[in-house]
């Protein structure tokens, strides 16, 4: 039983609430979890069921769509509708969904093979359209489902069955490359932190348009600690920033903080004075915050909302257009259209 | 006056000429006086090529009649030659007798060097075998704007560009064309710059008024209405007939309609076509590329919208991984293909059928999907209709293949009775009694087809993918056994689609040779079979509309005649699927010039036919 309320997150507006609460319980399927033993995709997936009761909308009214790799297998174990589609083309196929289905809450889950190579096009041009999505990015740095090759967010000189001598691939920031094309919310978080994780999944379902957000993904199998400097507690506190609006740019172990460069980028420095160093602001118009904040990965790791700023979706816009379009439609509207300006008539 | 039965006009010029929007409107003109007629625009993948080359030459053939025809003509009476590209590149084409109206102005020794004339035709005495009209058309076109131009708010050049106009009017004059229509097409097209409008419209009259009071030209011609069935009638082209087709198909069946679709020859005008109807519920979305398109159709046929991808052959060969899914997915989904010349990007703005084979087989694993082929212009729209019907009461992705030359070729549409359009309406799985289980891949026992379940339904949430499907659950399944059933049920689904038996045109029941054809090569198969019996030959004619599955009577027809010729604008793809499923050694002829068969071409075929079987002198 549900209708449709305001539940004051903008994205699921037209999303029918459940009259029935829900438990974590009420979205696990029946499909035993295939991933590997220690995988963070168990975390994530976990995570995911625990708070989506919170969002408070209809379990039909969700759905999952994913592309290819382990992370893509994620749609088989939520107790919503999910397709779990083809390499790469899980926002293309969420795009035809979400537009034309305004009462859906649409979410992607992808990997960074699935995303940022084969994928690539599909993901900037949601992000630059702001399709009502939340694009949850598994990031391991390698390709697990074809058994170990490396991946455009793996570091150079990265040594797999691809590379035996090491990667010459850049690799990709999957935050700089979104904020680069646009998006209008940008997120990090961790699949071991649960409680971080949670707030940032609410705080991408609340928004309205694309929503990315990046989780380091531990593969225990083909990658295992590529993650470690802001998993192990001996050094996480020195290597993460936590993103908080308003907060001052510190390091968890307070050592480290962020300050405005000579040429208005971001720097970050040693026991900084306090009173340089910058507060968050992820609702700034201007992306080269988020941008600079990105570009401080050699050296910290942010965590947390980058960028959260407001631009109609894409989704809000064609259903504007297509509302004044359909409300100048009259009863005989088809004959009309299939007549058009000149016929004739034989007798 | 004289009268004629029927006449082939072309109009050719540069690209930048405006050839296409003469011809068609010479084209409304004709379609509102009432002749039968057919069209064939043909023009150069360049918007605007290098001016005055070949390459850059742009042309748009009519043939009209007071008779029933079916192809656009083989050989103009008439060629409007703007250029001495334009001439050159048409000559070819022209019988002994023909027309030609020029424009001398073009003909400068510049523009005579620039296409390898060392000396000017007009002069050398190389055209005396046609009749010859020299007009200086821009020249005049200027003259007759004068007045304009001293307004000051007319250029030289936008003076000389309406001689497009001022060729129209004196042709219009010629065949006694009525005039309302393009005088208040120009009106509207011009509506923001009356000056130009006065100017096209200027220039119409003067071209006319040339016609009327010179004697350059002794004799106008009358071509007597048609006599066609009663009913109500518009002109229309191959792409617009087939957008309304969607249209038509999505509010019969009332749902909404999706097209998912990226820019390519000569498909765009359907996307085009639909964004403008937005009207009807119809969402266009231009994406990024050729899979974005397929894929977001299929999300949208996910969610419950009739959904449509559109595109030629190279974006196909994208889509192909797309398509399979859909096919996994076992959810309704058009796919049109509006073929060109290929391989590759091969020849964007001409015409092919070689994607027949892309079609049946083009995709990995065993995918087979419906393969449905409209016959002319305006059977876009009822192909596309069947189209529709397919995907939806199959639940399937279905391929409709169209071609450049029903895309941008027009001719007469007696419109239907709205009463008459078939219901599309199919239903959409339920919430499941209390206690019963959903089974995504259950399938009806008559159509194979397995439950439309849209979320937003309680109840029936359940996760599909292109991983193979367990039979019934959907989950998924390695098993062999299950596999080989899943790859023979989807196959078995697609065969057994309903398609109507496949009607044969033979009079009298005697011919021994068959003429048998799919898609655009309706018109010049009937006109040559047509020609053929008129000179008292037996020949029978039958054509395809659905490619997969084929009609069940097909094998019979097939074994009635000692005989069977097979045109195509490929290497004889039909012929080597009918060679595989029926073991008939149909006779292939196929030619792939980018251009439609000439009918007296296939005439001279069929007639060699009948002379190898003895039944023809
Ligand atoms: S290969 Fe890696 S990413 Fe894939 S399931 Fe195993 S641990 Fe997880």
């Amino acid at each position: 039983m549900t209708d449709t309320v305001d539940l004051g997150l903008p994205s699921l507006r037209d999303v029918p609430k459940t009259r029935v609460p829900q438990k974590a319980g009420d979205f696990k399927t029946d499909q035993e979890v295939r991933w590997c033993p220690g995988c963070g995709d168990y975390a994530i997936l976990a995570a995911v069921q625990g708070f989506l009761p919170s969002l408070g909308v209809a379990r039909e009214n969700i759905v999952f769509v994913s592309g290819i790799g382990c992370s893509s297998r994620f749609p088989y174990y939520v107790q919503t509708y999910g397709m779990h589609s083809i390499h790469g083309r899980a926002p293309a196929i969420a795009t035809g969904l979400s537009v034309s289905r305004p009462d859906l809450s649409v979410w992607v889950v992808t990997g960074d093979g699935d995303a940022l190579s084969i994928g690539g096009n599909h993901l900037i041009h949601a992000l630059r359209r702001n399709v009502n999505l939340k694009i949850l990015l598994f990031n391991n740095q390698i390709y697990g489902l074809t058994k170990g090759q490396y991946s455009p967010t793996s570091e150079p000189g990265k040594v797999t069955k691809s590379t035996p001598l090491g990667s010459l691939d850049y690799p990709f920031n999957p935050l700089s490359l979104a904020i680069g094309a646009d998006a209008t919310f940008v997120a990090r978080s961790i699949d071991s932190d649960r409680k971080h994780l949670t707030s940032v999944l609410q705080a991408a379902a609340a928004h309205e348009g694309t929503a990315l957000v990046e989780i380091y993904q531990n593969c225990n199998i083909f990658n295992d600690g590529a993650f470690d400097a802001v998993k192990d507690s001996s050094v996480r506190d020195a290597n993460t920033l936590a993103l908080q609006d308003g907060e001052p740019l510190l390091t968890a172990d307070g050592k480290r903080g962020v300050i405005r460069d000579e040429h208005g980028g971001l720097r970050l420095v040693d026991e900084p004075n306090l009173h340089d160093v910058i507060r968050h602001d992820a609702t700034l118009d201007d992306s080269s915050y988020a941008y600079s904040l990105s570009r401080l990965d050699s050296q910290v790791t942010p965590i947390g909302v980058f960028r959260a700023v407001e631009r109609p979706s894409y989704d809000a816009l064609m259903a504007e257009q297509l509302a004044t379009a359909t409300s100048t439609a009259g009863p005989d509207e088809l004959r009309k259209l299939l007549h058009g300006p000149n016929t004739w008539t034989v007798d | 006056m004289q009268r004629l039965s029927r006449v082939v006009i072309r109009f050719a010029g540069d690209s930048g000429d405006g050839m296409q929007l003469t011809g068609d409107r010479f084209t409304q003109e004709t379609a509102a006086f009432g002749n039968d007629l057919s069209t064939l625009p043909n023009f150069p993948a360049e918007i605007r090529a290098p001016a005055g080359t070949l390459p850059g030459v742009s042309s748009f053939q009519l043939h009209f009649a007071d008779h029933d025809i079916i192809t656009p003509g083989d050989h103009p009476d008439v060629l409007v030659a703007m250029n001495p590209a334009a001439l050159k590149a048409n000559m070819g084409d022209l019988e002994p007798g023909a027309t030609i109206i020029v424009n001398t102005d073009e003909f400068t020794k510049r523009a005579l060097t620039k296409v390898g004339y060392t000396q000017s035709p007009l002069e050398d005495g190389s055209l005396t075998k046609y009749s010859v009209h020299q007009v200086p058309l821009t020249s005049m076109t200027t003259e007759a704007l004068t007045e304009i131009r001293e307004s000051g708010e007319l250029g030289k050049k936008e003076a000389e560009r309406a001689k497009n106009m001022f060729a129209l009017g004196l042709l219009s004059w010629l065949y006694h064309r009525p005039t309302e229509g393009t005088l208040t097409f120009l009106q509207q097209k011009f509506a923001h710059n009356p000056v130009l409008a006065a100017a096209n419209i200027k220039a119409f009259e003067a071209g006319w008024a040339y016609g009327e009071t010179t004697e350059a030209f002794e004799v106008s011609y009358e071509v007597a209405p048609a006599p066609m069935p009663s009913g109500t009638y518009r002109n229309i082209t191959g792409n617009t007939a087939l957008a309304y087709g969607l249209i038509t198909a999505a509010q019969r069946a009332e749902l909404p309609l999706f097209l998912g679709a990226y820019p390519i020859t000569p498909a765009s005008d359907i996307l085009h076509e639909l964004a403008r109807q937005k009207r009807f519920g119809v969402r266009t979305f231009q994406a990024e590329d050729e899979i974005a398109a397929v894929g977001a159709a299929i999300g949208a046929s996910y969610g419950g919208s009739l959904a449509v991808t559109t595109s030629s052959g190279p974006g196909i060969a994208l889509k192909a991984e797309a398509v399979g899914l859909g096919i996994m997915l076992e959810l309704p989904l058009v796919i049109c293909n509006i073929q060109r010349a290929g391989p590759s990007t091969g020849m964007p703005t001409k015409t092919e059928q070689a994607d027949l084979l892309q079609a049946m087989f083009g995709r990995n694993g065993e995918a087979p999907l419906p393969i449905i082929a409209p016959q002319s212009p305006a059977d876009c729209f009822y192909a596309a209709i069947d189209a529709a019907r397919i995907a939806l009461t199959y639940r399937t992705p279905v391929m409709l293949l169209s071609d450049g030359y029903l895309a941008n070729g027009a001719e007469p549409w007696l419109l239907p009775d709205m009463t008459e359009l078939p219901d599309l309406r199919v239903e959409f799985a339920q919430t499941p009694a209390e206690g019963q289980e959903f089974l995504p891949y259950q399938r009806d026992p008559d159509t194979l087809a397995r439950p439309w379940a849209i979320p937003g339904t309680t109840g029936l949430e359940h996760r599909i993918g292109g991983l193979e499907k367990q039979d019934g659950t959907g989950n998924i399944s390695y098993d062999p056994m299950n596999h080989d059933h899943m790859v023979r049920t989807r196959a078995a689904k697609v065969d057994g689609v309903h398609v109507d038996d496949l009607e044969v045109d033979d009079p009298t029941g005697n011919a021994r040779v068959l003429a048998l054809g799919w898609g655009s090569t309706y018109g010049p198969i009937a006109a040559a079979v047509r020609a053929l019996r008129e000179q008292g030959h037996e020949i029978a004619r039958a054509h395809l509309r659905h490619l997969n599955p084929f009609p069940a009577n097909l094998g019979d027809v097939l074994a009635r005649y000692d005989k069977v010729i097979i045109p195509e604008m490929n290497l004889g793809q039909l012929a080597t699927l009918i060679r595989a499923k029926y073991l008939v050694d149909v006779v292939s002829y196929d030619k792939v010039r980018g251009l439609p068969f000439p009918s007296t071409e296939l005439a001279a075929v069929f007639r060699g036919a009948l002379l190898d079987l003895g039944v023809a002198a």
